[in-house]
């Protein structure tokens, strides 16, 4: 029997062998056996990450009822002072509990499923590789027990993010979605660093737990203010720019439509259901922090997902390419995870919000998983992204279909599927806190509902489906087989007693059913899918009346409010010009200058002088003896 | 400077024999005949050492040593110089010194 | 003048003079004898201090060893009968000045240099002390530099041969 210690160290260290083994010899190991070596591989993580989750859910995480942070492992790395250090160790917590489950399982289903939807690929052991890689950066970032150690593995996983978006590197746009996904969070990320450093210095460690007691116990003693506003409100708010960034946050989402470039079940792991919801991991680790320190700051951050919430879902309204209507229905999605933190506080009743948040983050990492999932093997089914390539496979692909069909339901939020619980929750917390955020949320829901069955209609329903796309089935067992598990859990998650798990202070929190309260949201969202239905099967003139009449709302809308357009100005126009043009003429012309003007001189001092090296033996030995003689005449008569 | 012979008549037979060699390695144009004022040379110093071990240093031997020492790299210097030459003699057919003067800049 | 006066006078002419005709003579055969004759009037010398071994030595390595190969060498690698082409003039002349004022500078600081001997009493120089103290490891022990010359040697044997061996063209 293994200790929880061996164990708990295996759970990263099984992915990071497959990615050393799958990286090492990709070119050795034919597809399917790397395939099949790395899913057993993840399979045995999953149970460990399974069996350690709930070992400490049920067994031995509760110390007098109330969850404990306990560090079953720590290994002294770098000890910068007597406080001041940078260790790697283990943290296990009921939120890293939970991402551990998460993670493993959504990591395990997509492995499952690559199997068959990469087995065409060449490259498929790299493909593997990167997962694996991936797998063990997202489950160190999930574990980790101090912020520096989070951080590297913050950025090991967004270069698997890299590698993978930019899978087919022979595809300028994958080159280019990653690129555009590298540099945006990289940018967020150096905010995320300086506020590190600036929360390391204030609390005096790196620690998790021991800044998260330094900032809650004792009262406020902080060094420094700039613009007025205290150092520690800056460092959490540089934090939350670098967990929006990953997250996708407004106006830092720009990458993950793009992102989509990569392969789909790529997608459905790291831009649907864990990556993306680092951010949220991020805020919901130093929640304590957050919300008795500055609770001003966590408004605001209430604010910003309330806002990308409502922006992302009135975008997916317009889009037409499957994948990215899934991408901005996962940033509405994540806005309303942050939305929810927003407007949770600390400990008790107040804490409705942190656990809402992260019962959501759970749903949505199984029905997003699932909806990506599907979209992928309709591709794999259709060879198209573009809606209207589809139509009436309902027939075609019964289990896709009917997976689908559970998957809008749960993200719409009708009961009783997983979605409704969780959506419930956040918006009772809004509605208790803050009544803009709730509005806000309350309309979105209605948007998500909306947006999420035109998309189900134009693919499933309606058009006679031209029959030579269907050279092959709906897809083999292996694709099947994760639709349908993440099917059960889309369905089932919902009824898990989430607040006994997962609260804002370790004590079980007992979420009440309002029935009233939750009439208002499914009807909205009731009314979304209505709406949906009605436009679909009525004729096309009311649909383009509709569009009409919206006028430039729409055309703003279907062009993403040019975000993109306002990224490129602001870099390409202002930056380019007035920063890097005169700092590019001066390396050109001053500093290119200095050095090639010490070249030149060299060279031309040795064309005078390389004369004296003329290869005459005898000349050499004169001299040589010349220069003897004059030195001993030195060294007797002068320097004596 | 008297008649019997003594230290300082060796070190002149010596200083001589050095400046005689120097004066052979400059002007010589051929590379043996060069190696030849390279032997004088060192026998010149081999001279120095016994004189000084003679007359100053009676109780020691390490002049005899040192003597020893330079007639043994003496020997393994001049097998190599003449492989040296042998083999410009077969590149160039010549072992003239001014026709080695590839190596320059 | 004694009979030891004279013996040296005449090995100190002998060197000297041989030295200066193995340097200027242009027939190059003869060139090499008097070198032979040069290092001969320094074993002379060796004999004349009493060191035997050392001249034994000298007669052994420079006169049947270096003497030999130079000789070879020059059968090896020249026409023995034709003269040596003759240095230009200029050079020999800065030559011999420079080496004479050497010569001059370096014969008066050893006449200005008053050397001072040591009092103890001399040891006698048998091949016996020789190679007891060559191979001893005592404070006063060679053994350390003879190991050293000895892999020198070995060294330049395998230098040689690499240096001089002739490679087939590789086809």
């Amino acid at each position: 029997m293994m200790t929880l210690q061996q164990m708990i160290l295996l759970i990263p260290g099984i992915p990071l062998f497959a990615f050393l083994m799958l990286g090492l010899f990709s070119k050795k190991i034919p597809g399917n056996y790397a395939a099949t070596a790395g899913t057993i591989l993840m399979g045995v993580t999953t149970v460990l990450s399974c069996f350690v989750a709930f070992g400490y859910f049920t067994a031995f995480g509760k110390i007098d009822g109330i969850y404990q942070p306990m560090i079953p492992f720590l290994y002294h790395w770098l000890p910068l002072t007597d406080l001041l250090e940078i260790n790697m160790g283990i943290l296990l917590d009921p939120i890293s509990a939970l991402m551990l489950f998460v993670v493993s399982f959504i990591s395990l289903m997509v492995h499952i499923y690559s199997m068959a939807y990469m087995k065409d690929e060449s490259r498929i052991a790299v493909y593997y590789a990167f997962l694996s890689l991936f797998t063990f950066a997202m489950l160190g970032l999930v574990m980790a027990s101090n912020i520096f150690q989070l951080y590297i593995f913050w950025e090991l996983v967004g270069l698997s993010s890299f590698l993978l978006i930019g899978f087919y590197y022979q595809k300028p746009a994958a080159v280019r979605a990653a690129k555009k996904a590298f540099i945006v969070t990289r940018f967020a990320d150096l905010g995320m660093l300086i506020g590190i450093l600036i929360i390391s210095y204030e609390g005096k460690s790196l620690d998790f737990i021991s800044l998260i007691d330094h900032f809650t116990n004792s009262p406020q003693q902080i060094s420094g203010t700039f613009l007025g506003i205290a150092s520690l409100q800056w460092a959490l708010a540089l934090i939350f720019i670098g967990g929006a960034g990953k997250s996708a946050l407004f106006p830092l989402h720009i990458w993950l439509p793009d992102a989509m470039e990569g392969p789909t079940p790529v997608s459905a792991l790291i831009h649907a259901a864990t990556m993306v919801v680092a951010g949220v991991f991020l805020i919901a680790r130093l929640f304590p922090v957050y919300a008795i320190a500055a609770p001003v700051l966590l408004e605001g951050i209430g604010y910003v997902g309330a806002l990308t919430a409502l922006f992302a879902a009135i975008i997916a309204c317009t889009q037409t390419d499957i994948k990215r209507i899934l991408a901005y229905s996962t940033m509405s999605q994540i806005g309303y995870m942050i939305l929810a933190l927003g407007v949770a506080g600390y400990g008790a009743e107040s804490g409705l919000g942190f656990t809402a948040s992260l019962f959501h983050l759970f749903t949505h990492a199984l029905f997003k998983a699932l909806l990506f999932l599907c979209a992928g093997a309709i591709i794999h089914y259709v060879h198209s992204n573009e809606m209207r390539d589809m139509g009436g496979l309902k027939k075609l692909m019964p289990i896709t279909h009917l997976c689908f069909l559970i998957g809008c339901l749960a993200i719409a939020g009708i009961p009783p599927f997983a979605g409704f619980f969780s959506k419930e929750e956040m918006l009772f917390a809004a509605y208790q806190h803050n009544r803009i955020i709730y509005f806000v949320s309350l309309f979105t829901a209605g948007l998500t509902a909306f947006y999420m069955f035109r998309l189900y209609f134009s693919i499933f329903w309606n058009k006679p489906f031209q029959q030579h796309h269907s050279h092959h089935g709906e897809g083999g067992p292996a694709m099947m087989l994760p639709l349908i598990v993440l099917g059960i859990g889309s369905v089932s998650a919902g009824f898990i007693p989430f607040g006994k798990w997962v609260s804002s202070d370790g004590r079980p929190l007992i979420s009440h059913f309002h029935l009233s309260f939750s009439i208002l949201p499914v009807l909205l969202s009731l009314a979304g899918i209505a709406i949906a239905a009605f436009y679909f099967f009525k004729k096309k003139e009311t649909v383009e009346t509709t569009v009409n009449a919206m006028g430039g709302l729409f055309r703003v809308a279907k062009g993403k409010f040019y975000i993109d357009e306002i990224y490129q100005f602001v870099t390409k126009k202002i930056i380019f010009n007035f920063i890097a043009k005169p700092a590019a003429w001066i390396d050109k012309n001053l500093i290119d200058g200095l050095v090639n003007a010490m070249g030149n001189s060299t060279v031309s001092l040795s064309n005078h002088i390389k004369g004296i090296q003329s290869g005459k033996i005898q000349m050499y030995a004169g001299i040589f003896l010349i220069g003897v003689i004059g030195l001993a005449i030195l060294a007797i008569y002068y320097w004596n | 400077m008297t008649l019997e012979p003594g230290l300082y008549h060796l070190l002149t037979i010596s200083t001589g024999l050095f400046f005689i060699g120097v004066y052979g390695f400059l002007t010589r144009k051929n590379l043996v005949t060069m190696l030849m004022s390279i032997e004088l040379i060192l026998n010149s110093v081999n001279l120095n050492f016994i004189a000084f071990n003679k007359y100053l240093w009676p109780h020691r031997l390490d002049g005899v040593f040192f003597t020893l020492f330079v007639i043994a790299i003496a020997a393994a210097e001049a097998a190599v110089a003449i492989s040296i030459v042998i083999n410009i003699y077969r590149n160039n057919r010549s072992i003239n010194v001014e026709q080695t003067e590839e190596m320059k800049y | 003048m004694t009979g030891n006066q004279i013996i040296f006078y005449l090995l100190a002419l002998l060197t000297l003079g041989s030295a200066v005709l193995a340097v200027s003579t242009r027939h190059i055969f003869r060139a090499a004898v008097f070198l032979l004759f040069a290092l001969m009037g320094m074993a002379g010398l060796f004999f004349w201090m009493n060191y035997a071994f050392i001249a034994a030595v000298q007669i052994v390595v420079y006169v049947g060893g270096i003497t030999v190969l130079i000789i070879f060498s020059i059968f090896l690698t020249q026409e023995t009968g034709e003269k040596l082409p003759q240095q230009l003039w200029s050079r020999r002349f800065i030559a011999a000045l420079a080496s004479f004022c050497a010569l001059a500078f370096t014969l008066t600081q050893i006449f200005q240099h008053t050397f001072n001997a040591s009092k103890q009493t001399a040891i006698e120089v048998s091949v016996q002390q020789i190679g007891l103290q060559m191979l001893g490891t005592n404070q006063y022990g060679y053994a350390l530099p003879f190991e050293l010359i000895s892999i020198l040697l070995l060294a330049a044997m395998i230098g040689c041969i690499v240096i001089a061996i002739r490679l087939k063209p590789t086809s």
